[in-house]
């Protein structure tokens, strides 16, 4: 299978603290710009630096201090949610506790003890971002973060990501659901056929959205 | 978190799983003994044979049903992005492949006491290097799970990797089985103390698969990237 670029000539600074929307049409590059930034995808050429990590040599100390939600679980069907949870917290030398914490903040109390086969697609992305809180990350990459999931999960979806900000967290999201996104945005960032393009600056006002 | 603890940390995820899932237990397990019995029937008519091919017959049972055990060990991974996930953990690749290959080695080791039960009462064998036997086995299964372990990885991020990894595996653990084979042959109907260089041996392959692994797992890990 032949390479071909995907991020071609993408320039991307972000601050810390920033809650920056990636927007665009599908296959624009929001999901491999989110994966780039994982140090899940190679960086064939020019230079990237993440959380003050060079994307070409550092990536495992950089995936210590991040935490990604994409479109799957990254979990064990065979293990529960509190399996999975503990199991990738103390990949972080995180704590039970971080875990257990977690679980609450999701809402997924009551499925601990639920192997993860057993679990709805809501329930499975709530335990996804449940992993991701339980890390503790400097960044918090989210690739359509409400996909799958019921209002009481998207206002959840929401609330981590509000209280994620107000911790100083830097978050990139990408999203279709621009409207409810751009409320939690500090910046919003349009990329097209793979390149960066305006608008380059703080959202829009937010505006009102039911769940 | 030092290169021990992550290792355990790995090793303590699979074997949970294993241990939940039960595919070891209930298809790894049955799946050597019916290959002992099959050699069984293949070669009952001269009574006299089995004991003498015995040890070969252990250990090409024991690799055959090794290859179930790892690409079980990184089928695990496949499902809903996980070995995406292992690679977004931050664990150390070295430590990564140590836990991986000590839960396969486990593994191994509960299919080769069940094995051995089954050569005593199938093929009418006799122990004379209890000893020698236990330290074969244990080199050997180190030895298997570490090479077995570098080439499921090599395979995971490919396509056919369940066809591949027996093309890998088989070639590259050729010299454990014949150690494995000429070592537990000392053991049953020769003398023992011609069986320790063969330990040696297994030994030594054993290490350098270890260390191969601990530092290839990493990059190798990448390589579908």
């Amino acid at each position: 299978m032949g390479r071909f670029p995907v991020l071609a000539g993408a320039d991307l600074d972000v601050d810390a603290g920033d809650v920056v929307l990636l927007s665009g049409p599908n296959g624009a590059g929001k999901t491999s710009l989110l994966r780039l930034c994982a140090g899940l995808l190679p960086l064939r050429s020019g230079a990237a630096e993440v959380l003050g990590c060079d994307l070409a040599h550092d990536r495992r100390s950089l995936r210590r201090r991040l935490s990604f939600v994409g479109h799957e679980t990254f979990c064990y069907d065979d293990l529960t949610v509190a399996e999975n949870l503990r199991f990738a917290a103390r990949a972080v030398g995180r704590g039970s506790g971080e875990a257990d914490f977690a679980i609450a903040r999701v809402g997924l109390g009551p499925q601990a003890n639920v192997v993860h086969s057993r679990l709805s697609q809501g329930q499975r992305r709530r335990l996804a971002f449940a992993i991701a809180l339980a890390r503790d990350p400097e960044l918090l990459l989210l690739d359509e973060p409400h996909a799958g999931l019921d209002a009481d999960g998207r206002a959840v979806v929401d609330e981590v990501v509000r209280v994620a900000a107000a911790d100083g967290r830097t978050i990139l999201i990408a999203s279709h659901e621009l409207d409810r996104v751009r409320q939690l945005a500090t910046r919003e960032v349009e990329i097209v056929g793979g390149q960066v393009r305006s608008p380059v600056g703080p959202a829009p006002e937010p505006v009102e959205v039911s769940p | 978190m030092t290169i021990l603890r992550e290792a355990l940390l790995v090793a303590g995820k699979d074997l949970r799983i294993e241990a939940r899932s039960r595919v070891a237990l209930q298809q790894i397990v049955p799946f050597g003994g019916i290959v002992l019995i099959v050699f069984a029937f293949a070669l009952d008519p001269d009574r006299g044979l089995l004991p003498r091919v015995a040890p070969g017959l252990f250990w090409t049972a024991v690799l055959l049903a090794s290859l179930l055990s790892i690409t079980r060990s990184f089928s695990i991974e496949e499902a809903n992005g996980a070995r995406d996930g292992l690679r977004l953990s931050g664990l150390d690749g070295g430590a990564i492949f140590l836990g991986k290959a000590a839960a396969v080695a486990l593994q191994l080791l509960l299919l080769e006491v069940v094995l051995g039960l089954g050569v005593v009462v199938l093929y009418d064998v006799s122990v004379r290097g209890v000893v020698l036997i236990a330290c074969t086995t244990v080199v050997a299964t180190v030895a298997l799970a570490a090479t077995g372990t570098v080439y499921g990885v090599l395979a995971a991020g490919l396509r056919a990797r369940e066809t591949l990894v027996p093309l890998l595996v088989l070639p590259a653990v050729t010299p454990v089985v014949l150690g494995g084979t000429r070592a537990f042959e000392a053991a049953l109907a020769g003398v023992p103390s011609d069986g320790w260089p063969w330990v040696q041996l297994l030994a030594a392959f054993a290490v350098l698969a270890v260390v191969a692994g601990v530092l290839a797992f990493g990059p190798l890990l990448e390589e579908d990237s």
